[in-house]
This record gives C-alpha cells, structure tokens and sequence, in this order.
C-alpha cells in the first residue's frame, strides 16, 4: 500500500456535538436498512460500511453484529 | 554540559512536560496557540488588577495604621466612585470575554471535513489506537495497544513514565477527527502540545479534532482517575509528513494484522 487516500466519514450536520455515538449508530442502521432495501451485493450500500467502520469501535461492531443474528438488536433495522 | 543543554533547550520545541516548568508546553495546533494567546490576553488584565489591588492595598495598610490614624472615618457611600468601579471592570471583562468566546467558539466550527478518523479506546491500563478508514470488512484493518514503557526499561533520552511502545503515527497539517472512548472505566485522552483533552465515558464516543501543524512527537498523559495505574498509561503522538504517512501505517499494518 505506497498511497492511501485519506478519506473517512464526513461530518455530519445532524450530529453537530461531541457526542458522536448516535452517528455511529445511525450509520450502522444506515448501512443495514440500505442492504435489507437495495439488497446484499449493492454496491450502493458500502459507503455507509465504510462510515460506521471510520466512527465505531470494532467492539462495539461486534456486539451488535451478534444481537443482530440473536435478533436482539435495540434499532430499527 | 550545562551550556549545551541550555542550548538544546531552546532549539527543541518542549512537546513534553519539563522538571519545574511554568509555562505552557508549545503549540502544534492552532487550538492550542490560540489558548496559549488566550492566556497571554488575560495574563496582561491580570497583572494589571494585580498592581493596582495590591499598591491599595498597601497604601491603605501604610496610611490608616492605627498608630498614624487613630480615629478611622466613617465614609458610608460615594457615588462616583462606586459607578466607576463598577463600569471599569465591566469593560475590562468584556475585553476578557471577546477573545475568549472566539476561541471557544472557533472549536467547533466546521470548516474541513476530516480526513482521518483515529479512535482511541482506553482500557485499564493502555490505549488502543484503530484506524478503520481502510476497512473492507468489519475485521479491523489496522489496530494496536499502546503500553507504557516500565521504569526499568527505558533507553538513554526516553522519558520516564511518557514512552510507549506503539506511537500514534499520524500525517501533519491533515485534519484527523479523534474519536475517544473506554472499554471499562472512564479515562482522558490529553496531549498538552496539541491543546487536547477529551473525556473518555463508557458507553460514549467523543469527537475531537486536531491538525498538527508541525513534525514531531508529542507527549500526553492520562487524565481521568481510572484505577491503580492510572498514572501509567501516557499518550504518545508522531505527526510525520504526509508523504511518509502511507508507508508508516502500512508497515505497522504487516506485523499488526492477526497479531493485535
């Protein structure tokens, strides 16, 4: 990897403060609602991967990874 | 020696805390200039309350000594007088205030998105460093733990109770967003030189950003009690040039990967 395009999640108006986790979890939701819509090999969806992954730590990640797969996830996904 | 230690001294940027220091650590951020100029507006203000306080001060002690005045007078009110030193420090307060709203403000202005998300995850007793930008997956692209260097084992010239073993390697004069957060208890990620100090609360992620404007290592310390050794996971910052940011954290992408 000589070059890396240093490029990561934008700032977002509707999160304005220090308080940066419900962007975090916004963008997860974001990610997952765009795949459940457009479907799993959309291309169109891996911008909001790419965010969540920039904004939230991997442990958190995982933790919902597995409430989603026991069907335990506190959103609206 | 001492000759040539003063001169290191002034050569050297003082990115890290010194034995008996007074002043501030220098700037690498505009933030941090902008508080170090901040400073300086009100320690003018100070200094000249401070004079003027303590020249009546000792000009009331040395004319109404009990000795020289005996008989104190009764003076109830004075009109004048009393506008006045009420109006006086209202405009010196607002001189106070001006330069202190802009900076304050200044902070969260958006101008530039960041182009570098960094986030650190404090346990007890390190930090974790990820840099997830790069991700393809949800597997971690990029991400180390950040030890203190024990007492014993530093290397002539390290810092006592500063080194660590992995550096935040970060590219200068690049907006990064840091995004802070724990993995148990609360903790504070602080590095003076750049005029950082973001509180790490469980279950939060808080959003600072910085740009380093100048190569160098930066060095910072814990801040928020944590438990035993909390006084031993410091903060270190290596802002290298941009050009050499791509290699450094591939480099530390091989080894780290599967390993971390």
């Amino acid at each position: 990897m000589a070059e890396i395009e240093l490029k990561t999640a934008p700032a977002d108006f509707r999160f304005p403060t220090t308080n940066q986790s419900r962007h975090c979890f916004t963008r997860y939701i974001e990610f997952h609602r765009c795949v459940a819509a457009k479907g799993e090999e959309s291309g169109d969806c891996e911008k909001f991967a790419k965010y969540y992954r920039s904004l939230c730590p991997g442990e958190w990640v995982e933790r919902w990874n597995e409430q989603r797969e026991n069907g335990t996830f506190p959103g609206p996904l | 020696m001492i000759v040539l230690e003063c001169l290191f001294l002034t050569i050297a940027p003082c990115d890290a805390a010194e034995p008996w220091q007074l002043g501030s650590q220098d700037a690498a951020t505009p933030m941090m200039q902008g508080i170090i100029d901040l400073h300086h507006d009100i320690f003018f203000f100070l200094i000249l309350i401070f004079v003027f306080v303590s020249w009546i001060l000792v000009r009331a002690l040395w004319h109404f000594h009990y000795k020289k005045n005996p008989i104190p007078q009764r003076i109830v009110h004075g009109t004048t007088i009393e506008i006045l030193w009420t109006i006086f420090p209202s405009i010196i307060l607002m001189f106070i205030a001006i330069p202190s709203f802009a900076l304050l403000y200044s902070m969260d202005e958006v101008v530039v998105d960041p182009a570098i998300t960094i986030k650190a995850i404090g346990h007890q007793w390190y930090w974790t460093y990820e840099y997830s930008d790069y991700n393809s997956s949800d597997e971690q692209s990029l991400t180390f733990d950040s030890y203190t260097i024990p007492e014993d084992d530093p290397e002539l010239g390290q810092s006592r109770l500063l080194e660590v073993d992995n550096r935040v390697v970060v590219p200068e004069k690049t907006h990064l967003r840091i995004i802070v957060t724990p993995a148990d208890v609360p903790h504070s990620w602080a590095v003076p030189s750049l005029g950082v100090k973001c509180d790490a609360v469980p279950g939060r992620l808080n959003q600072t950003s910085i740009s380093v404007q100048r190569e160098g290592v930066y060095y910072g310390q814990c801040s928020e009690i944590c438990g035993t050794n909390h006084a031993f996971m410091p903060i270190v910052v290596e802002a290298v040039p941009r050009k050499d940011y791509g290699s450094r954290v591939s480099n530390q992408l091989i080894p780290k990967t599967g390993g971390a």
